[in-house]
């Protein structure tokens, strides 16, 4: 079996080997007349971090939807661990949090609402809602209801409610975009912090470079649709990533390498 | 914000204004003779009648009977409405089909129905209500309808994804996600019955009720009796506004926000 040998900057805590753990093979999906993905493959490492960057309408959330089963592929294969979609827990945390939470109950039972769907038993709910809390560390009070908090506080409640059930893999959907840049920059540490702390496999759709590169293990850069990988590059700075990150060379290199990629796709068209 | 306590009392004065000058141009127009004075008593004479309508219990027992009628109907229109509604809403294909002949009714003047119904159901009491039902069920239908097929499609996404079933999604996110939409049905649903119901009793041979004191009063020209039934039937409709409102204020708390 082929092996990927991590960079020498990779943190000694994760597994020296990049095993797969999104397969996503022979992937086939149009919408009308625009094909957005014809026979497309990808693999997204467990554990690891991978942000889509790409032109507009290359089906950057579109990929991120198949892969929660939102919307049903035409044609291909997609699985998580091996298992296909329906016996794996996914976690999903919509670019809308407004429109994603849930106003008629309060931030709590919002979070607690997965585990209720998956008949947790009420006590062991509550127990496990009070070690997320513990470990997000948040000073915000859950028992307001959604409408009653900022945008920063729905969207960190949006992401507690897909952390509860412990997924296998997160997927965020440009989650910060309709944030100021002050919340932005507080929920980009607070994402980084749960994914060092959890090291669950995330994939983020951004339509920010910097932020791709800032949070991810590996950049999947896509191509004007019919989509295919334009480039997957490894991002070689340590984590944990610090505003003194985004002026370190293996940054600014690697950024600017994604800018060219970019640039030369979105001139194909 | 800093308010100075004089601002308050005079914000809080407001509301009693409109009724004030009504009053007054009330009184303007017996001073100068605009209307017979038969045709129109002063105030004090109209709400005299009404308080003893009231007090007597004649006025009183008007009152309750189209209280009594107004909120059947309404019952009744809402125990078919609503799930009939949640059922076109869920398969919008089947709304569609419906559609024309729901707001073709819907926008047909009820009153227009009631020598059909009177035709079918005779001249008892369940005419009445049963024109009022038809009525208010249909502004009910259409909202409830309307609701649930506007309701926010990531919310369904986001329950689908954590593996909700259909039929919990149905109960849990769709019927609350509908609720803002058919709270204004059911408004609107109860102040229609209300209308309907008050002109039945007074054209569909009627022993009681708001609409047939009304009626009588102006055939015997007992004018205060008149006002103060019109009164009545104002304040009945205001309050069934009002508590509707609060209603909905307590359970779709999250509405327009």
């Amino acid at each position: 079996m082929a092996t990927i040998v991590r960079p020498a900057a990779a943190t000694l805590d994760e597994p020296a080997v990049a095993v797969p753990h999104v397969t996503v093979r022979g992937l086939r999906k149009s919408f009308g007349a625009a094909t957005i993905y014809d026979g497309f493959d990808v693999d997204i490492p467990r554990g690891r971090f991978v942000s889509i960057f790409g032109p507009n309408g290359c089906g950057k959330s579109t990929l991120i939807n198949l892969i929660a089963g939102l919307i049903p592929a035409d044609g291909g294969d997609i699985r998580i661990g091996g298992k296909p979609l329906r016996e794996t827990r996914i976690g999903y945390v919509f670019q809308n949090y407004r429109e994603a939470l849930f106003p008629w109950l309060r931030a709590i039972d919002n979070i607690e609402y997965p585990l209720k769907i998956a008949k947790v038993p009420k006590a062991e709910r509550r127990a496990r809602v009070e070690r997320l809390i513990a470990k997000f560390d948040v000073k915000i009070n859950l028992n307001r209801y959604p409408y009653e908090m900022s945008g920063g506080q729905q969207q960190l409640v949006s992401i507690m409610r897909s952390l509860i059930v412990e997924p296998e893999v997160l997927l965020l959907d440009e989650p910060f975009s309709a944030l100021d840049y002050e919340m932005t920059l507080f929920m980009r540490d607070q994402l980084q912090k749960i994914f060092n702390e959890t090291r669950t496999t995330m994939v983020l759709v951004s339509h920010d470079l910097e932020e791709a590169v800032y949070m991810a293990d590996k950049v999947l850069l896509l191509s004007r649709a019919p989509t295919t990988i334009a480039a997957y590059p490894d991002v070689p700075c340590a984590r944990p990533r610090s505003p003194e990150t985004l002026v370190d060379p293996l940054f600014t290199d690697l950024r600017g390498h994604c800018l060219e990629v970019f640039q030369r796709e979105v001139r194909k068209s | 914000m800093n308010r100075v306590p004089s601002e308050v009392l005079r914000d809080s004065v407001l509301p009693v204004v409109g009724v004030f000058v009504l009053v007054l141009l009330w009184y303007a127009a017996i001073a100068a003779r605009l209307v017979h004075p038969v045709l129109l008593p002063s105030p004090v004479e109209a709400l005299r009648a009404l308080w003893n309508g009231l007090s007597a219990g004649t006025l009183l027992l008007d009152f309750l009977r189209t209280v009594q009628r107004t909120v059947l109907a309404t019952l009744i229109a809402t125990a078919i409405a609503l799930p009939l509604g949640i059922v076109l809403g869920s398969w919008p294909r089947l709304y569609r089909s419906l559609e024309f002949v729901i707001d073709f009714f819907r926008s047909t003047p009820a009153s227009a129905m009631f020598p059909l119904f009177l035709v079918i159901f005779g001249v008892g009491d369940e005419t009445k209500v049963l024109v009022a039902t038809f009525g208010a069920a249909l502004v009910i239908l259409f909202n409830v309808a309307y609701g649930v097929m506007n309701a926010r499609k990531n919310r369904l996404l986001a329950a689908k994804v954590m593996g909700a079933s259909p039929a919990r999604i149905l109960f849990e996110i769709t019927l609350l996600e509908s609720l803002p939409q058919t709270f204004v049905g059911l408004r609107n649903g109860v102040s229609l019955a209300l209308v309907i119901v008050v002109v039945a009793e007074m054209f569909i041979g009627s022993a009681d009720g708001l609409g047939h004191r009304v009626f009588e009063a102006q055939q015997l020209l007992q004018m205060p009796d008149m006002y103060a039934a019109i009164f009545a039937a104002g304040a009945l409709g205001y309050c069934l506004n009002l508590l509707f409102q609060l209603v909905e204020r307590r359970v779709v708390h999250w509405s327009g926000k």
